[in-house]
């Protein structure tokens, strides 16, 4: 027992809450034990983390989960399945779309079905402008745990026009049950297409701005590089994904290496890129790479979009899926590039009109937990920004 | 003469005969208190309107617009809030210490406050000591922190209070140091000495250009400034994103705001010892002219036979309103460059911050003072050759 204490706080094991069982070994100061969150405003919701700290030096953290469950995948298994569409909003509330066109492609692919080209068009578009929306929000509230209030401000902005867009196109804000099983709910508005044209021309000119404001910024620049460094062989072992993982110099993107709806043929046709860290700061797999992955990837999905817009065609945008859908016997998993990572929809069925089992991989949850093995060792500022380089939200690590 | 002995004079020439001298003086010193207590509530209000309002330009936004012509009631309101609100104290806080640290600090920066010189002419005292007196002053304020961030018995307090008195052991150094240029050319501590000593070249003698090495002490001091009140980007005591308040999570209410008063009342004086002791002080042009033109002295002593002073220059009334103004705008042009700097930048990290302050700011403030002492040397060698 006094070993194991000795070792926790060099910490070098995982560490537990101080209980009566804990015992003091030799005259040293004891680290102190704080728990970060689940009331902190650098958790990005209710997460909770336990940290050791010496000082201003971390010496162990091990992240607490399951304030924000609400059971998603056990509804998932109790309600059918056009039912379930909602709840897929919920996991990950900052990129709706993509949940649901997650969950979506996973019950079309039971059902064998064809999307109608103009939906699938549609869907792409959708989840590309969530793509950036959610990208904003991490850059935004990014700077925020730097220290950096206005970038925040400037992120909203843009963000604000793409749910305009949404809200003319869904209705909704944040939680769109847009994208449905079959297609998508409505077809676009008049004028809709030209619109977010309009928005993608004035994003290329407004995300240099918080390249100016923040990206290039020499105190961000200096809190950032050489900071939360994953390197490449950790970030295969832990499974990361997302812009996690290209932050650390893998080449690995969903969206091209198993390509779903028509993103391998926009990758053939050579309309966008896959922005992978250099380094270029600092070590390669610091929190600065991983924040400049999400500004270059926001960039690639505004060409994303307009590949879309220029072969956009008519047609109807839902097929004909009957109120009460009956799913043939099987199961089926598909993975998507969502913001975060690779969110995958593992279902199953037995040909009724209720999932037997819906299984949910949130990256916020895959990539999470990396966070116990490199915060030990830096500074509770640092910590803060290796939290925020995650991006995780806590709706998905939880569901 | 300084303004608080005219005053007691005055008021002694006319009420010596009722009243001691003794209760004449207390009664001027409570008065004092009461200006000064009054003067850093405004300035503090101000200062958050105006600060509300620059982060809401700098962000895209206006800030607040609903209270009064463009929010400018926004601060009142806020106030009215905050003394109706619950006063907190947490269950296992150190009771009196909890209670006694917002009052220490708002006390500090009160005693400062006497130091600032109103005008040339209008003063709560004329210190000899009057810069030395601040820094001291305000010093004393990072004890009431260390204070609020024990006595709150929270992890994160502790955190935020040990940050506070690491930063400002590390730049009181340079912040001092620094300050010692202007003093040494200035050849006094009074700040409206040091004001006065700027007045040639029609009221633009300022430090800032009498010798080569002012500049670079200049920048220092700013930047030790905005450690020494906290300000972004060494806002690390109160860290909203790391530590969620720092030393003040645990208050609320009023005692809150005792705190945030004497945030923005350090920076004023932080801003005015600045403009004082590099940009000028009252001197400009325009101040030059008012002098000139309705004559500098308020209070003309011994002019008539029969009472310690019996002339009053009421046109000099102008010529010191014009100076208090002038001091008064290039403080707040300091407090609206501190606002900008933090709606702008990101924060430092601890380790950051104590290397910049021990590795570089110290030694180049060191150089600095070196520097212009060699060059004022050279230069009063010059002249008597």
């Amino acid at each position: 027992m006094a070993n194991e204490t000795r070792e926790s706080a060099q910490g070098s094991s995982r560490i537990q809450a101080t209980g009566p069982g804990e015992v003091t070994v030799d005259i040293r100061t004891p680290d102190l034990e704080i728990n970060f969150g689940p009331q902190h405003p650098a958790t990005h919701g209710v997460m909770r983390i336990l940290m050791r700290a010496d000082g201003e030096l971390v010496t162990g953290a091990q992240p607490h989960l399951g304030y924000l469950h609400r059971c998603a995948e056990k509804i998932g298994e109790n309600v059918e399945w056009l039912q379930y569409l909602p709840y897929t909003d919920r996991y990950d509330y900052l990129a709706s779309m993509n949940n649901n066109l997650g969950y979506s492609l996973a019950v079309e692919a039971l059902l064998g079905i064809e999307i109608p080209r103009r939906a699938t068009l549609i869907r792409i578009i959708c989840a590309e402008l969530n793509r950036i929306g959610s990208h904003l929000v991490a850059f935004g509230t990014y700077g925020l745990d730097i220290g950096a209030f206005t970038p925040f401000l400037y992120t909203f902005r843009e963000r604000e026009w793409m749910m305009a867009l949404f809200e003319k196109i869904c209705g909704a804000r944040l939680t769109y049950s847009y994208i449905r099983i079959g297609g998508v709910f409505n077809d676009a508005p008049p004028g809709w297409f030209e619109e977010v044209a309009r928005f993608c021309d004035v994003f290329d000119e407004k995300w240099k701005e918080y390249c100016d404001l923040l990206l290039v910024n020499q105190i961000y620049v200096k809190r950032t590089a050489n900071v939360g460094v994953i390197s490449r062989d950790m970030a295969l072992d832990f499974g990361l994904t997302g812009p996690m993982v290209r932050g650390s110099g893998i080449d690995w993107d969903l969206r091209r290496d198993m390509p779903y709806m028509c993103y391998g043929e926009i990758w053939r046709d050579g309309a966008f890129k896959i922005p992978v860290a250099r380094g270029e700061m600092g070590a390669l797999g610091d929190c600065w790479d991983r924040s400049w992955v999400r500004v270059m990837e926001m960039v690639e999905s505004t060409k994303i979009v307009r590949w879309c817009l220029d072969h956009m065609v008519d047609g109807p945008v839902i097929g004909e899926i009957p109120k009460t859908l009956k799913v043939p016997a099987g199961e089926a998993y598909v993975g998507i590039e969502n913001p975060r990572g690779e969110l995958g929809h593992y279902v199953v069925s037995d040909g009724g009109k209720v999932s037997i089992r819906t299984r949910v991989r949130g990256p916020s949850f895959c990539n999470l937990a990396v966070l116990e093995d490199v915060l030990p060792g830096s500074l509770v500022g640092d910590a803060i920004a290796i939290i925020g380089s995650t991006d995780i939200v806590v709706g998905e690590t939880d569901r | 003469m300084s303004g608080t002995s005219a005053f007691l004079e005055g008021l002694k020439a006319g009420l010596g005969e009722f009243v001691p001298m003794w209760a004449l003086w207390l009664g001027s010193a409570l008065i004092s208190v009461a200006i000064a207590l009054g003067l850093i509530s405004l300035i503090a209000m101000f200062s958050v309107w105006l600060e509300r309002k620059v982060a809401g330009h700098i962000q895209c936004r206006y800030g607040p617009m609903y209270v009064g012509w463009h929010g400018w009631l926004q601060s009142i309101a806020d106030g009215v809030k905050l003394l109706l609100k619950e006063d907190l104290i947490p269950r296992d806080a150190d009771r009196v210490l909890f209670m006694l640290a917002p009052a220490l600090v708002l006390a500090a920066i009160v005693g400062a406050m006497a130091a600032y010189p109103l005008a040339p002419g209008i003063l709560f005292a004329d210190i000899d000591l009057g810069l030395f007196f601040i820094i001291a002053m305000s010093s004393m304020t990072t004890i009431g922190v260390v204070m609020a961030g024990w006595a709150s018995n929270s992890k994160w307090t502790i955190y935020g209070s040990m940050r506070e008195a690491a930063q400002v052991v590390a730049y009181e150094i340079p912040l001092g140091v620094s300050l010692l240029v202007p003093v040494m050319v200035a050849g006094t501590l009074n700040l409206r000495e040091a004001s006065a000593a700027q007045a040639d070249f029609f009221g633009m003698g300022w430090f800032m250009f009498k010798n080569p090495f002012m500049l670079p002490a200049f920048l220092l001091f700013l930047v030790a400034a905005l450690a020494e009140t906290k300000r972004a980007p060494f806002d690390l005591p109160e860290a909203e994103s790391e530590l969620v308040a720092g030393f003040m999570t645990e208050y609320s209410g009023i005692r809150w705001s005792f705190f945030f008063m004497e945030e923005y009342a350090a920076m004023f004086l932080m801003s005015a010892i600045g403009a004082v002791f590099f940009l000028g002080g009252f001197e400009s042009p325009l101040t030059h002219l008012a002098g000139q033109l309705f004559g500098r002295d308020l209070v003309v002593v011994g002019a008539g036979p029969e009472f310690a002073f019996t002339a009053i220059n009421w046109g000099a009334l102008v010529y010191q309103l014009v100076a208090g103004g002038t001091l008064l705008v290039k403080s707040f042009l300091g407090i609206f460059l501190m606002m900008w700097l933090r709606w702008t930048l990101p924060r430092i990290r601890i380790d950051q911050v104590m290397t910049m302050g021990y590795k570089y700011l110290t030694p180049l403030a060191l150089v600095c003072v070196l520097g212009a002492a060699l060059w004022e040397a050279g230069w009063q060698a010059l002249v008597r050759s």
